[in-house]
This record gives structure tokens, C-alpha cells and sequence, in this order.
């Protein structure tokens, strides 16, 4: 397409009492640029309170971007005291004309820019508390309602979800065995690493396995599989029900009298936290296993001796606190995750949002409450 | 003799094993308002697609506007998609922009028009499809179904489209909207002077506002005309369309 040939042209030239503003060319959208300009100039160069003609005689095409650039010169130059008219519109154009004008309406521009001011500043503080407190009282009543429905499922038990449960255990637990085996594989191997360096220079190499032991089943295992859970099943909780929630499939299901917190929340839940747990003790296995591996290529140590060492410095109490943290992990992501899901509201963007909102949110409180266990285990002597 | 704007010929489509199109014909004046017309599952949307480039048939040529559908180079494809405007059944806007921003993207990205002459237009859009001004700054989903249909009608508009193909324009839409709707596309088409390609099953639409029409059925095109044509026809689906109560009743009035 070839812009310049066929562009909308101006040539003005002031005659007695009228200034001749002539008009050539497509005005349509694409061709447009140098009659703007040119508009600009006219603004400046006409004499105060000449009277302006716009001859479109020879326009041959116009959209509405060329009637509407037409108008609206016409109303700046009227504004400034110039009387302005139209000749030589043929009949077709005219109407083009007259419809715009009808439809033409300025925004006002300066209104919708505005500064922050500290009032301003003070109100968007006041609506964020206001909002935070809201969601912390949406939050508690989704816990509410989860517990209610488990009750109702403790005082009839078969109308437990058992499928429901199995396929989510097969979902969020086995299907994310292998990222878990992996992660907690190289946690292993980089603490093994690390230390390998530090306490061959005192000699005590064989420490390096009291290290791995204790550090991978009590802190780092539980943590590594709750973040790669959050960032696996809890994203995905948040996405399918607010997706179910766009679709109206849980109005369609609370017509149907099914509660969505028996049907939806408590088979997720209840299957993360028993998932969970048994996630952490394969991790525990595969991390050890990576500390195993590089003793053997690092400090020349044979997984022999690594297990003999690993009998007797391993209480069983370690692998206990970190396998207990496992439900606990597993019900705030699973609680988050179907939270936020709840919250999505009727357009594609928020599901997005909620899900990254559900992701940080649960990985933020797995670490808080895993710190609160640090600190009641530690004072607890265990 | 009219200018075709829109030419199908042969057209064959399958999906996987199922045949939907076979040997379709139409053709398309300028300047008409057309129905594509036909029960559920009988592929007027699929035809639609094929026309506006979402779907390749299987065989067959399209012609819109003077070129070769099936054959062109992406450049080419680019310069024909800005000479026509699309207005989905459920209205597609972008969620994420304002109803304002949906009708200015195409402006902005294909045009160097200043900021100003762009909102200028976007606001004539907005005041001639019917909405009230302060809709321009709402989000998609703060609006009203019908609100919906006319805002992307709008953004439909924005390139001053030679087509305008509708889907399904008037569905979700109460028989008062409904009609209203239809009488805007009317008064836009004396106005702006556009060809206009509907799929449609609202009989009203058909009776007042169509021009002329195909009916699809058993895969092909089994009638094609002004509606008095086309009833002219005794094949099954025509009969059903036009016969059962429905029909009868506005063919009574």
C-alpha cells in the first residue's frame, strides 16, 4: 500500500475576507498524518477573526477519522471567534458530516489525569485496611464452612467423597513424585557439597552425615515438598475452581444441592494432608540419598559406612517432626488454594491474578508456620 | 449487476470423520445485509470462520473482497483483516482493557493517528452504537449483556470495516434489545454504507432485517435469495424454519 500517493492534501491560500482552506486526497485513516499538521498550522497562521472555508471538493474518500479531524478544526477555529463553513461536500459526504456531528463529544482529557495528592494518598490506605480486614473475615468464614461440611461428613459418613479423595491423592501426590525426587535429589547434593568443603578442612568428615540426616527430614524435605505442592496443586486449585465459577458449574451445583465444600474443598484437602506426608518421607529418602552420593565421590565415604553412621546419629524423632508438619503444610496450601479459587470473579483475567495470590500466599504461610514450629519444637526440647 | 463481495465456491469441510460442508455455494452483494441461516450443528459458524480466516476448508475457494482467501501471504492477509470488523457471539472484548481501550487498539496499532483525534473517534463510536458515555471507562465485565454486543459492535467499527460479519448478533439479547440491536445495524449500514454477514436463527432478524439469505442444511446450501425466494423452496429444513409455529406466526402477521 502505497501512503503518500493518495493522502489527504490541504493547500489554503487567503483571498479578500475569506481564507480558502482547499482539501484534496483520501481522508481516511491511514492517510491522515500531513493534514493534521498542516490543521496545526492553519491554527497559527489565519489572521484573528477572518472567516475560513473549507472546500472538500476535491476529497474522494472519507471515513470517519477525516470527518471526524474536519469537525473538530471547525470547532477550534469557531471557538477562537473564526466563523468557518463547509462547501463542496457532495451528497454522501454531507450525511457522513452530519452523522458525526451529532455523535461528536469532547472527553475532557484533564479530568481523568489526576495527581496523587495526600488525601488521596490517605483514602487508597484507608479503602486497602478496609479491604484487608474484609478478606481476612472472607477467610475465616471459608474456614467456617470447610468445618461445618467436615462435620457433616464425621456425623454421615458415607457421604464422604472416597473417589473424589483417591483421584486427588493420585493427582497432587503421585503424579508430582518425580519433581519432588528431583528437587530433594539436588537439596541433597548441594548441602552435601557445602559441607563436604567446610568440614573436610577440621577433618571431621564423618559429621557431614549427622548434617545431611538431620537438616534434609527435619527442615528441608517438608519445606522443599510443601513449596513445589504449593506451586503444583495449589495453583491448580485455585485455577480449576475459579474456572468452575466462570462457568456458573458451582451455581449449577449448589441448585443441585451439592455443597461445594463437601464436593470441592474437603477432597482436596483431606487428600493433601494425606499425601503429604508420605510425600515428605520420599523426599527425606532421595534427599539423604543425594548427601550418600556425593560423600562417596567427595570424602571417598561408602554408602556402608554412610548408613552405619546414619543408624546411630538419626533419632527417629527428626523424621517424626518432619513428617507431623506435613498435614499442617498441606491444609494451609489446600485451604489457600481453594480460597482464592472461590474468590474469582466473573473474567479470565482475575484467575491469573487469584492463582499467583493463592501461590504466594500459601508458600509465605508454609514458611511462617514452619518457623512457628522451629521455635515451640526447639523451646519443647524435642 | 451488484458488486460480489463475498464469493464461496465447492466449498468442502471435515472435522476429523465428520463431513460438514459438502459443496457449498454463496455469494454475496455489496451493500446487503445476508443470513446465513440453519439448525444447530449445520456449520454456519464454521462458514463464517472460513470466510474471516480462522478456518481453512478442506477444498473449495473464498473470495472476499477481490482477493483469494485461501491464497494469500501474510501481508496480504494483514492489509484485507483491517477492511472488515467481527462482532463474536459473546462479544469477545479484552477483559484485561477498557471498553474505551478495546474500540482504540486496532487505531493504535495499525494507524499514527494522534492520541486525541483516536479518543475523539472512540467517543463518536461509543455515542453511535447507543452507550451511554460513561460505559467508555468501564471493564467488559462490568456491563450488561447487551451493553456487550454494542460495545463490540463498536470495536467492530472502529476501522470503518467495508464487512461486517455478526455472529449471532441478537442471541442473549431480550426480543426488545434484540430488536433495537437490529435496527442499529440497519440505520449504520444506510449511514456507513457496509455489506453485513450475520449468522442468525432469530426469525425476527430474518423477517425485518435481512436482505437476502442462504439455508444450509444437509451439508449444502439448499436455498439461497430474498426471503420470498427462499420460501419458495419445499425442502425439509426451510419448512421447518419457516412452517412450525414459530415461523407461522410472524408469516401470518
Amino acid at each position: 500500500m502505497d501512503i503518500d500517493s493518495d493522502k489527504a492534501m490541504i493547500s489554503c491560500h487567503a483571498e479578500k475576507n475569506v481564507y480558502r482552506i482547499i482539501c484534496s486526497g483520501d481522508w481516511d485513516l491511514n492517510h491522515l498524518s500531513f493534514a493534521i499538521n498542516q490543521f496545526k498550522k492553519i491554527h497559527k497562521e489565519l489572521p484573528q477573526g477572518m472567516a475560513a472555508r473549507i472546500d472538500i471538493t476535491a476529497v474522494e474518500k472519507i471515513d470517519s477519522s477525516g470527518a471526524i479531524l474536519i469537525l473538530k478544526n471547525i470547532d477550534i477555529l469557531e471557538n477562537k471567534a473564526h466563523k468557518v463553513d463547509v462547501s463542496g461536500a457532495s451528497d454522501d459526504q454531507q450525511k457522513i458530516l452530519d452523522m458525526y456531528r451529532r455523535q461528536l463529544n469532547y472527553v475532557d482529557n484533564n479530568k481523568v489525569k489526576k495527581s496523587l495528592t495526600i488525601i488521596e494518598w490517605l483514602e487508597k490506605l484507608g479503602r486497602n485496611t478496609t479491604h484487608y480486614i474484609r478478606n481476612s473475615a472472607n477467610f475465616f468464614a471459608f474456614l467456617g464452612e470447610t468445618y461445618s461440611a467436615f462435620f457433616y461428613y464425621l456425623i454421615h459418613p458415607s457421604s464422604i467423597r472416597y473417589k473424589a479423595i483417591i483421584k486427588n491423592i493420585e493427582e497432587a501426590g503421585v503424579r508430582a513424585l518425580p519433581i519432588i525426587a528431583l528437587t530433594s535429589f539436588l537439596i541433597g547434593v548441594v548441602i552435601a557439597y557445602q559441607s563436604a568443603v567446610q568440614l573436610e578442612k577440621f577433618g571431621a568428615s564423618i559429621f557431614i552425615v549427622d548434617m545431611i540426616g538431620i537438616s534434609v527430614t527435619r527442615e528441608l524435605s517438608p519445606l522443599i515438598t510443601a513449596i513445589v505442592v504449593a506451586g503444583r496443586s495449589g495453583s491448580s486449585y485455585t485455577a480449576q475452581i475459579g474456572v468452575m465459577k466462570i462457568t456458573e458449574e458451582i451455581d449449577a451445583m449448589k441448585t443441585m444441592g451439592f455443597n461445594p465444600f463437601r464436593f470441592l474443598v474437603l477432597p482436596r484437602m483431606i487428600a493433601l494432608m494425606i499425601a503429604m506426608p508420605l510425600m515428605i518421607f520420599f523426599a527425606d529418602l532421595v534427599g539423604i540419598f543425594g548427601g550418600m552420593f556425593v560423600s562417596k565421590f567427595q570424602l571417598n565415604m561408602s554408602y556402608a559406612e554412610f548408613i552405619n553412621r546414619l543408624q546411630s546419629v538419626l533419632d527417629v524423632k527428626h523424621v517424626w517432626v518432619g513428617l507431623i508438619k506435613g498435614p499442617f503444610f498441606a491444609w494451609l496450601i489446600a485451604a489457600v488454594g481453594c480460597y482464592r479459587g472461590f474468590q474469582v470473579s466473573y473474567n479470565t483475567e482475575s484467575i491469573g491474578r487469584y492463582t499467583t495470590i493463592s501461590v504466594v500466599n500459601a508458600i509465605f504461610l508454609v514458611i511462617a508456620c514452619d518457623a512457628v514450629f522451629s521455635v515451640i519444637l526447639t523451646e519443647l526440647d524435642i | 449487476m451488484k458488486k460480489v463481495v463475498v464469493s464461496m465456491r465447492n466449498i468442502i469441510t471435515r472435522f476429523g470423520e465428520n463431513l460438514v460442508h459438502e459443496d457449498v455455494n454463496l455469494t454475496i452483494n455489496q451493500g446487503e445485509i445476508y443470513g446465513l441461516l440453519g439448525g444447530s450443528g449445520s456449520g454456519k459458524s464454521t462458514l463464517l470462520r472460513e470466510m474471516i480466516m480462522l478456518l481453512r476448508p478442506e477444498s473449495g475457494s473464498i473470495q472476499v473482497l477481490d482477493s483469494n482467501v485461501l491464497d494469500l501471504s501474510p501481508a496480504q492477509a494483514d492489509v484485507l483483516r483491517k477492511k472488515w470488523g467481527v462482532l463474536f457471539q459473546s462479544g469477545a472484548l479484552y477483559s484485561s482493557l477498557t471498553v474505551a481501550e478495546n474500540i482504540a487498539i486496532t487505531l493504535k496499532e495499525y494507524t499514527e493517528l494522534p492520541t486525541d483525534l483516536i479518543s475523539d473517534i472512540v467517543m463518536a463510536k461509543v455515542k453511535m452504537v447507543g452507550l451511554p458515555e460513561h460505559a467508555s471507562r468501564l471493564f467488559p465485565a462490568e456491563l450488561s449483556g447487551g451493553m456487550i454486543k454494542r460495545a463490540s459492535l463498536a470495536r467492530a467499527l472502529a476501522m470503518d470495516p467495508q464487512i461486517l460479519f455478526l455472529d449471532e448478533p441478537t442471541s442473549g439479547l431480550d426480543p426488545v434489545g434484540a430488536e433495537a440491536f437490529d435496527k442499529l445495524i440497519v440505520s449504520l449500514r444506510e449511514l456507513l454504507g457496509f455489506t453485513v454477514v450475520m449468522v442468525t436463527h432469530d426469525l425476527d432478524s430474518i423477517w425485518t432485517i435481512v436482505d437476502r439469505l442462504c439455508v444450509l442444511g444437509d451439508k449444502k446450501v439448499v436455498a439461497e435469495g430474498s426471503l420470498e425466494e427462499v420460501m419458495q423452496h419445499n425442502h425439509p429444513t426451510i419448512e421447518s424454519f419457516f412452517k412450525g409455529s414459530r415461523g407461522l406466526l410472524r408469516s401470518r402477521a
